[in-house]
């Protein structure tokens, strides 16, 4: 489904204050993935995330989703088939437009080119957003005509979220995307998202500091290290390890130790 | 205390300045960027329309007026999304180029007369006799135009653009990630909102009958006064309720002036009349918190005193 082949970055490349960002990442996912990243600060998870929904475009590599060459696909372009999550809740809405607006148009970009630019939300749909929003079990289903600026960050997080999903995309990138909530809401959120994913088989990475999330959660788990992959495990070995092997074989691979001061162990 | 032609007029005028105070309502309120060009757009539409009424075509006049603002609105748009210049600035750059294209557009003459011409307003004229009729008729079919372009806008920002372009100016981080172009939603916004003020400044060439080059001087802050005092008054509630506040603060600024007007504030004095309007409804809200926050503190200093 997504395949990256050797991509770096390099910023303020030739500066005192180069930083090379991504070198030489490849991975490959097949369709159905779940993948979760784990790595050191400034690993480059969340420059991984930025090429690869193409908020920059990367110096060398290749970059393919669903088998199409997406590399050099502005941003918007890439959007209709990846869904993003922020750590941040109040990135992927718009505060001062009501939840129907802000369902409304999701739903409309995804259902591009079969509507119009001219195309307006029916009695159908509406009742179509309130069936997903219950599925929440948060209430925002009597609450559609209130400007989304009045929820919690959870509800505004799983709100991204089914907004991301109502139409599943090919790929969807999850950046800590629970970090910044509280732990019951975190974990209502992340509950959400297992169940969504398994519902539509979306291909999907998920970058977590919390070390039991990445071996629980998804059938895969990359640990990245000054801008590369240096473990990658999945299937049987993946389900005997433990969150000590887990960072026994990071220092195999990156030849240090795990440094990274938002950790969660337990 | 105002007479009614005083007060026909000021209604004529506050319906011709809705349709400013609408466009600011797009681009300031919606889209988030102050569209400084507003000033030259005005005039803009007021060349435009009156050259071609000139030339024979009267009802063509109001179509190439708005298709006038809505290529000024394109120029704005190119210049901060694809060529990266600041909103604020690209508006003034535009401000300024606008002065010679509006002098060129009048056949290099610092103003222009259409008393003699027949007008959409003179053939809606002929249409009755009844006195009626002949006192109310420009009234009449200013707010039947402002009418159409209201409902125009409520209809348009409930469909996938329109709720896209609002979007952009809500939080396009949201907008890039779903997949819509910011710079495009940005562009239609402005050439719609300049449409708009090239309407406005066609039409009010058609009831004025005679204008020259400094007529949208201080639009931009006449309009924002309209658009603030309707925000004031209305709230940032539905879009329907918005863009009806819009109107009514046009038309309350338009008496505020007329009474102004009626206390004999010498002509000199009305910009400064404006600007203290302007100063006074955008500090309005503010105010109040201020006058809220003092009684809550006399009202606890109370308490604590009666509880001594």
């Amino acid at each position: 489904m997504l395949n990256l082949s050797g991509i770096s970055k390099t910023f303020n490349q030739g500066t005192p204050n180069e930083k090379k960002a991504l070198t030489g990442l490849s991975l490959h996912l097949k369709p159905g993935d779940f993948a979760t990243i784990v790595g050191s600060n400034g690993a480059g998870k969340s420059t991984l995330f930025n090429a690869i929904a193409g908020s920059f475009y990367v110096d060398s590599g290749r970059i393919e989703l669903g088998g199409k060459d997406i590399t050099f696909a502005p941003e918007y372009r890439r959007a209709s088939q990846i869904g993003r999550l922020f750590q941040d809740p109040l990135k992927g809405t718009a505060p001062h437009m009501t939840i129907e607006e802000n369902m409304s148009l999701a739903y409309l970009r995804t259902t591009k080119g079969k509507t119009g630019f001219f195309s307006r939300i029916g009695k159908k749909d509406r009742a179509f957003f309130q069936e997903q929003l219950s599925q929440l079990e948060m209430g925002l289903e009597n609450r559609m005509g209130q400007p989304v600026g009045l929820l919690s960050g959870g509800q505004r997080q799983a709100l991204t979220l089914l907004m991301a999903t109502m139409v599943p995309p090919q790929l969807l990138l999850l950046d800590e995307h629970t970090a910044a909530l509280d732990p019951a809401t975190a974990e209502k959120v992340l509950e959400i998202t297992k169940q969504v994913v398994a519902k539509h088989q979306i291909t999907t990475l998920m970058v977590t500091h919390n070390m039991h999330q990445a071996l629980d959660l998804g059938n895969r788990t990359l640990m990245m290290d000054a801008g590369h992959i240096v473990f990658d495990v999945q299937g049987e070995e993946r389900d005997s390890l433990t969150v000590e092997d887990l960072l026994q074989k990071f220092h195999q691979g990156a030849g240090k130790e795990l440094d990274n001061d938002r950790i969660l162990l337990s | 205390m105002l007479s009614m032609t005083a007060l026909q007029t000021a209604l004529e005028m506050g319906a011709i300045y809705s349709l400013v105070a609408l466009a600011l309502f797009i681009s300031f309120s919606i889209l988030n960027i102050a569209d400084l060009s507003t000033d030259g757009c005005y005039t803009l539409g007021f060349a435009v329309g009156a050259t071609v009424t000139l030339a024979g075509h009267p009802f063509l006049a109001l179509p190439a007026a708005m298709a006038a603002g809505a290529c000024s609105g394109f120029v704005t748009a190119f210049l901060q999304t694809k060529l990266g210049v600041e909103s604020i600035l690209a508006g003034i750059i535009v401000n300024t180029g606008l002065y010679t294209v509006n002098l060129a557009v009048m056949g290099w003459s610092s103003n222009l007369s259409i008393v003699k011409a027949d007008t959409l307003l003179t053939i809606a004229k002929g249409l009755s006799d009844s006195t009626f009729w002949k006192d109310w008729y420009t009234l009449i079919v200013l707010s039947a135009i402002l009418l159409v372009m209201a409902l125009f806008v409520t209809f348009f920002f409930r469909t996938r653009l329109g709720l896209s372009i609002r979007a952009t100016g809500d939080n396009v981080d949201m907008v890039r990630a779903s997949s819509i172009n910011p710079a495009f939603t940005i562009t239609v916004g402005l050439c719609i909102s300049n449409a708009l003020t090239g309407l406005a400044g066609c039409l009010v060439g058609l009831v004025q009958k005679s204008c020259d080059i400094n007529l949208g001087t201080g639009m931009v802050t006449i309009a924002l006064a309209s658009l603030i005092i309707g925000e004031t008054l209305f709230g940032r509630g539905s879009i329907g309720v918005r863009i009806f506040g819009v109107v009514v603060g046009s038309c309350i600024y338009r008496l505020i002036m007329a009474v102004a007007l009626k206390l004999e504030v010498p002509t000199e004095c009305f910009k400064l009349v404006a600007a203290l309007i302007v100063a006074v409804a955008i500090a309005s809200p503010q105010g109040r918190k201020l006058i809220a926050i003092q009684r809550q503190k006399f009202l606890a200093r109370k308490g604590a005193k009666e509880k001594c």
